[in-house]
């Protein structure tokens, strides 16, 4: 029996799956240490060729050893089986292979490899892009790796803030000694450790004057927040740094409902403890399983009492792989040769036979570990039976933060490494990372092809040479021309050894040949945890309006508008929304209707100089308002397009209400105070948004004056007037406006009272016959009258001139605007303008196109259809090239993508009651 | 003559170690005058040389690059291709790009993976599904394709998007443009690179220009760090950059440089098959053919010229795909990245003349310039050929803006951080 | 995502706050109509420092200058709205 194996059995307590065999693990073992206890050394199949694969790593750099863990909605494909610990009745499952692991059809590419170079894709499979999509979707099928849930996921994600003095990334012996006295300096101080139990490199090889556990809770005890299973993934502007935590393994289902938490967290000072990551060896077949980083050895025969392998070879070209030679011979392991590529070296363990100027050249294998190891000793070759070879080709600090951080790294000739230098954030490295063992460069032995760099994306040496000859020679286009370090895995192992082959073949040195920047996540991080709670409801909250309860036991049909929400119809008997709607809004023109107009922008601009900040947001004249009264108004961009309307109302000698659009009222208040106080800070007024202050309540239709002055017991104002009135003994605003046609009121009430006016309003109204009217009615109703609304004829785009409004504009200017309307191409001829369209023969669809004949291009569009309310038959509004002069002309309203036409006559955007006399008492 | 691409080649590369290829594009040394410099080696730029050469049939072109070719964000983008766009001025445009890219691969002799596997607009209300029919009407009157979708139509497309009632923002419908797709971005780069360099033009790389030859109110070539070189006519391509370069002759531009994040995720087996977009909602996301899940949102609303993102942005983005598409949230972000975007003051892009004589402007493509590479390349190099924009160019022009006559999809007006 | 010291509330996240615009694209309502197409449609849009308007938003909602480097996003000044403040 040769192959990995558990040193001395015992405490194998936890029952797993893997691929359906249950095996059982050891408290604290990760899946890999748990499979290798087990026997098992084939893990997975690689991306491209489908070669078998081990465990390589015992950590978070693992390229090979990937598993979908978990089932359902709580499935994780592509999770390294280093980083996941083993929980009761964890499902594991390989891979990117069918039918089986050890038997995967796909790894018929391996003989095809030859032909699929580098880029390879690049130089076939032409031809119409049909064609290509063919080739694609074989090709789609056989990438990727795991498969992703299709059930919603069970589970929640929870987002928190963090705020320290001091942030400890990593509690390796660096980590945990910043931290603590940090912390017995009396600092705010967070320790995160991306492993479930603090130690680093102490779990490898421990220190005995080193007590981990002890110095976390010395930490814990002096106010430290100790985050175990936590990484530290990005690192951004201003010391933010963004924290995975995992509450539950990947797949698990979590104690309390939370799989992982995402911090964000400010930190003061960021001290990076992140150590070193080993470098593999390229040589020919060093990806099969039983080729393992030498440092990974000595962690699971040290930390997780497994032993990788009985007959093992140890090929480095540094000291570190010395220690593991004599924790392998300690644990009853025989190693038969340690391949150095030095010429010197330190003592070896006794019975450990060191040969220098050695390198390995090729392994050969069989299904769960090696057979044979070939070496180049001193130029001749030399074979060894063995199971396993641990390989060490120098150390790579782990740079990620340093460098997201805006770092800058320093060229360690002596290790063959990139240091971590100095940061523009207050941020510094410390332990480990700082001084890698010196570790020669070596060239390697063995065939190109079959030597792997980037193990899951199947790169080989030869792939980089590829690259390079067809001159894809700058590190980037390496990098994106191999696929290079875009694995799962994202080059943490295979990005030195390629950036070394590279300045090889430019005969520079390695800092000279480039570096690819590191950017976040640092590990891969769950998209559920970056959603946190927003994964329910997309990020958007709901506002309500004051009397969204009143409205709800009528049943309304709703409308989303932005974040709120509005009565769209109140549908009775069974009606549909146009019925609805319909009835509705005939019920305005015939007696009266009431609405909740709540979400209006609403602001009150008091001071002597209130109608001069007025005069600069509106383009109307608003100086010359009669105290008592109001007047339609819109306002313009800077470039002269209209972007709000509303009206404006003279409620004292220096006091305003200005009323805007719903979809703006964000905006305008933005707007109104940048006037306010970038623009012109010293006018004297003052400017308070009472959206939300004031609920308000539309009462039109010809019977809405009379039910106004028995409910407030006084004559109400008339059109476009102004009084404050009282309604049941609270006290309102009446604005004597009218959206509809209809004499109508808009009722301002205090928020917390508006319940008990609407009750009253609607009683007396219904009285009268009338009822409660949405969004769909008031949009009958409005078109009807032709008056704009933002968004829709109101398109950004549009001046007030192709709005027809042009009448109204402050011939004084100064009004924001005026100067982009002198512009010449806003008066231009052809311009888009507002017009109305009634139909000759059939209905007109919304948005539809207006075209002269058929095959022409479009010469505007439909923006609003509906129909005459009383009188029935079809009319719209749209935006029409030079409208203004074509009332009368003929045209066609076509739908390509309904199959909707219809043929109009263009009119006057005005239908209804042309002269005004249904605002006249 | 450099080896045709194809399978064929490929197999006999199989046979010799594939040691037949020869470099994709040379690596020249910048001669001391050209008929045309074009300024940035990205998508845009080495398009618009290789039409240049091609088209025109001028091919004493440099195309100078100050780091790696397709480094800016032909290499750092989302890879869509569509032509949906409202307005007819970029439809048209977007249009005949589309066009180019269902022959691109064989025009190139590279396969840029063009795969018009369709992109979908949801609509999550009656208001967007008339906007989206509107937007599509407008396309089928000028001959482009689009198709509404109902929910049923989409299940079978996307069945892992959540078309329940019930959902926050319910997907009523869509509009689909089956032409649209995907495409392998640095190959898009690469592709053009090696068709330009085969006819002659001489790619330039780690050559930046830091100043302009300048005689009188003419431009006559560039000053660069690897010396100066003479042109008949300059044309700046290095959209993010545009503001910093037009600074160097002394333009100022309406456009102001902000960060667009996207993000991949590890690769899965296949689960989404077209792009999907909600305008709504600001997200879109795609499967790229290594099985990565491909998304972006909204750019970073404020200027920079730092290929670094923030954070909440990108969150807030996932949280509004996962929302939609609940498969997602087990999915892992893997990699992140940004480009530097040229946010124009309406929307639509720049290319053109300036007002300096003798130097030329493509800027201004916001979110939205990898789509528009070939079409942007051929009108570019028209207008450098002839002197004079080209009519789909045309209404692109930088005067539009002094002008009025501004071309604004989005309507959001001059502060493109005002959306 | 910054930290920008509010001139009244102290250090505070950047999700609290919205960017406006440049001080130089502020559009003078009584300024001559090419001024005005001058200053909203053109931009130094410098590699470097700049000075911008903020508001505290989702905060005081006061409005400050803030002077920001565009590549590193160092503020190097934060100061209230006012006439010391703009150009």
């Amino acid at each position: 029996m040769s192959g990995p194996m558990r040193i001395a059995t015992g405490d194998e307590t936890i029952p797993f799956t893997f691929d359906g065999t249950t095996y059982h693990a050891r408290p604290g073992d990760t899946l890999a240490a748990a499979l290798l206890a087990n026997g098992v050394g084939l893990v997975g199949r690689s991306f491209k060729y489908h070669r078998p694969r081990g465990i390589m790593t015992a950590g978070i750099e693992e390229p090979n050893a990937l598993v979908t863990v978990g089932k359902g909605g709580r499935a994780e494909p592509n999770t390294r089986a280093t980083d996941l610990f083993v929980y009761p009745g964890m499902v594991a499952m390989s891979q990117n292979r069918w039918p089986s692991l050890s038997f995967d059809v796909a790894s018929i590419f391996g003989l095809a490899a030859p032909a699929l170079s580098a880029g390879f894709y690049y130089k076939t499979f032409f031809g119409p892009a049909k064609h290509w999509m063919l080739y694609e979707g074989f090709i789609r099928r056989a990438a990727g790796l795991g498969n992703a849930p299709t059930e919603p996921d069970p589970d929640n994600f929870s987002q928190r803030a963090g705020f320290c003095e001091v942030l400890v990334v990593g509690a390796g012996p660096a980590g945990l000694k910043a931290a603590l006295e940090a912390a017995e300096a009396g600092k705010r101080v967070m320790l995160v450790e991306q492993d479930a139990v603090p130690g680093g490199s102490l779990l490898r090889d421990p220190d005995p004057s080193i007590d981990p556990a002890a110095m976390v809770e010395k930490i814990k005890a002096l106010g430290g927040l100790v985050l175990l299973r936590t990484t530290a993934s990005g690192y951004w502007d201003h010391n933010f740094l963004t924290l995975t935590q995992r509450l539950a393994e990947p797949g698990e289902v979590p104690a309390h409902g939370f799989a992982q938490r995402l911090w964000h967290v400010r930190a003061g000072r960021v001290v990076l403890a992140t150590g070193l990551i080993e470098r593999p060896v390229p040589f020919a077949n060093n990806d099969h399983p039983g080729v393992m980083l030498s440092q990974a050895v000595r962690s699971y025969v040290r930390r997780w009492g497994v032993l990788p392998g009985k007959r093992v070879v140890i090929a480095t070209n540094n000291d570190d792989a010395y220690l593991t030679a004599a924790a392998l011979v300690a644990a009853g392991a025989e190693v038969v040769a340690l391949l150095d590529a030095r010429a010197t070296g330190p003592a070896a363990p006794a019975g450990v036979t060191v040969y220098h100027d050695a390198r390995p050249s090729s392994v050969t294998g069989r299904k769960h570990a090696l057979r044979k190891v070939t070496a180049l000793i001193g130029g001749s070759e030399q074979s060894f039976d063995a199971d396993l070879i641990a390989v060490s080709g120098g150390f790579v600090p782990v740079s990620h933060l340093h460098m997201q951080a805006g770092g800058k790294l320093e060229w360690n000739e002596e290790a063959q490494a990139f240091i971590p230098g100095g940061t523009p954030q207050a941020c510094e490295t410390i332990g480990s990372a700082l001084s890698p063992p010196p570790a020669p460069a070596v060239a390697p032995a063995g065939k190109a092809k079959k030597s792997f760099v980037d193990f899951q994306n199947d790169v080989s040496l030869a792939d980089i040479d590829l690259a390079w000859q067809e001159g894809y020679r700058s590190v980037e286009h390496l990098k994106r021309y191999t696929t290079l370090g875009m694995a799962t895995d994202q080059g943490k192992t295979s990005n030195m050894v390629a950036l070394s082959r590279l300045a090889e073949k430019q005969g520079v040195t390695v800092p000279e040949a480039g570096l690819t920047t590191f950017r976040p996540p640092f590990t891969p991080v769950t998209m559920g945890l970056l959603a946190g709670a927003g994964a329910r409801n997309a990020g958007a909250h709901v506002r309500r309006i004051p009397l969204h309860g009143l409205h709800e036991a009528h049943d309304p049909i709703w409308q989303p508008l932005g974040y709120w929400f509005r009565p769209r119809a109140y549908p009775v008997n069974g009606e549909s929304l146009q019925q609805a709607a319909l009835r509705e809004a005939r019920t305005v023109r015939t007696v009266a209707g009431l609405s909740d107009v709540s979400t209006l922008g609403k602001f009150e601009v008091s001071g002597p100089d209130a109608a001069a900040l007025l005069e600069l947001v509106c383009a109307t004249t608003v100086g010359k308002l009669a105290v008592g009264r109001g007047r339609y108004t819109f306002m313009c961009r800077e470039d002269g397009m209209v972007s709000d309307d509303g009206t404006v109302w003279r409620l004292a000698q220096n006091r305003y209400l200005l009323t805007s659009s719903t979809g703006g009222a964000d905006r305008m208040a933005h707007f109104i105070s940048y006037v306010r106080n970038s623009l012109r800070p010293d006018l004297k007024c003052s400017v308070v948004n009472v959206q939300e202050h004031y609920a308000g309540i539309a009462l039109a239709g010809p019977r809405a004056r009379a039910i106004l002055a028995a409910l407030t017991g006084a004559e109400p104002p008339r059109h476009m007037g102004y009084a404050p009135a009282t309604i049941v003994g609270v006290p309102v605003h009446v604005l004597a406006a009218s959206y509809s046609g209809e004499r109508a009121f808009e009722i301002h009430v205090e928020a917390t009272h508006a319940a008990k006016v609407w009750r009253v309003i609607e009683a007396a109204t219904r009285a009268e016959g009338g009822a409660p009217y949405g969004l769909e009615a008031m949009e009958l109703l409005r078109i009807e009258k032709g008056h704009v609304v933002v968004g829709g004829e109101v398109d950004g785009r549009s001046t007030p001139q192709d709005l027809g409004l042009a009448g109204m504009l402050n011939k004084a200017g100064g009004f924001i605007g005026a100067a982009g309307l002198t512009r010449p191409a806003l008066s231009a001829p052809n311009r888009n303008n507002l017009v109305g369209l009634i139909s000759l023969e059939g209905a007109i669809p919304e948005g539809g196109m207006l075209i002269g004949r058929a095959g022409t291009s479009p010469q505007g569009h439909v923006t609003a259809a509906a129909r005459r309310i009383l009188e029935g038959g079809a009319i719209a509004l749209a935006l029409l090239e030079g409208g203004h002069k074509r009332h009368g002309e003929e045209l066609t309203v076509t739908s390509p993508t309904r199959g909707e036409k219809a043929r109009v006559r263009v009119t006057s955007p005005h239908f209804y009651d042309t002269a005004g006399e249904r605002y006249r008492d | 003559m450099k080896t045709p691409y194809s399978a064929f080649s490929l197999l006999r590369g199989a046979l010799n170690g594939q040691k037949h290829w020869e470099p994709a594009w040379r690596d020249p040394e910048p001669k001391a005058s050209y008929d045309v410099i074009i300024i940035g080696g990205g998508g845009h730029g080495l398009a618009t040389a290789y039409y240049l050469a091609k088209v025109h049939g001028i091919r004493n072109v440099a195309v100078l690059e100050k780091s790696w070719i397709g480094g800016g964000n032909v290499g750092r983008n989302t890879t869509l291709v569509r032509s949906n766009y409202r307005l007819p001025q970029l439809h048209n445009f977007f249009e005949f790009g589309l066009k180019l890219w269902h022959g691109l691969s064989d025009d190139l002799n590279y396969n840029v993976m063009f795969s018009p596997r369709g992109a979908m607009f949801l609509g999550h209300n009656d208001g967007d599904m008339i906007k989206l029919a509107e937007r599509g009407d407008a396309m089928r009157c000028d001959g482009i394709d689009a198709e509404l979708l109902s929910t049923k139509q989409i299940a079978k497309i996307e069945p892992l998007l959540d078309l329940s009632r019930s959902a926050r923002f319910p997907i009523d419908g869509a509009l689909i443009q089956w032409r649209a797709g995907t495409a392998r971005h640095d190959a898009v780069a690469w592709g053009y690179a090696r068709a330009a360099d085969a006819l002659g033009v001489d790619i330039i790389q780690k050559c930046e220009v830091t100043g302009f030859v300048r005689d009188g109110n003419k431009i006559t070539g560039v000053e660069t760090t690897r010396g100066r070189i003479l042109a008949g006519r300059t044309g700046i391509c290095v959209a993010g950059h545009s503001g910093h370069v037009a600074g160097l002759a002394g333009l100022k531009l309406p456009i102001e440089s902000q960060t667009l994040q996207a993000l991949v995720t590890e690769g899965v087996k296949p689960m989404v098959q077209s792009v999907v977009m909600s305008q709504s909602l600001h997200f879109y996301v795609s499967q790229s053919d290594k099985g990565g899940i491909v998304m972006g949102g909204d750019p970073d609303n404020w200027p920079s010229y730092a290929r670094r993102g923030q954070p909440t942005i990108k969150e807030h983005a996932i949280a509004q795909a996962v929302t939609c598409m609940p498969a997602l949230s087990r999915l892992r972000m893997l990699r992140t990245w940004s480009g530097v975007t040229d946010m124009s003051f309406d929307g639509s892009p720049i290319i053109g003349t300036t007002p300096i004589d003798g130097l030329y402007l493509n800027a201004g493509w916001c979110y939205g310039g990898f789509k528009a590479t070939p079409a942007s390349g051929w009108t570019y190099a028209h207008t450098l050929a002839t002197g004079k924009p080209h009519a789909l160019n045309a209404p692109f022009s930088l005067e539009r803006f002094m002008t009025g006559a501004t071309i604004d999809e989005t309507s959001v007006g001059p502060f493109p951080n005002h959306r | 995502m910054y930290q920008i010291t509010c001139p009244h509330c102290g250090p505070r996240a950047q999700t609290e706050f919205t960017y406006e615009r440049t001080t130089d694209s502020i559009v003078d309502p009584a300024a001559d109509a090419a001024t005005a197409m001058q200053a909203l449609y053109t931009r130094a849009n410098p590699m470097g420092l700049d000075d911008e308007i903020w508001r505290h938003t989702y905060g005081c909602r006061a409005w400050m200058v803030l002077t920001r480097h565009r590549v590193t996003h160092e503020i190097t000044a934060v100061k209230a709205i006012g006439p010391e403040a703009l150009p």
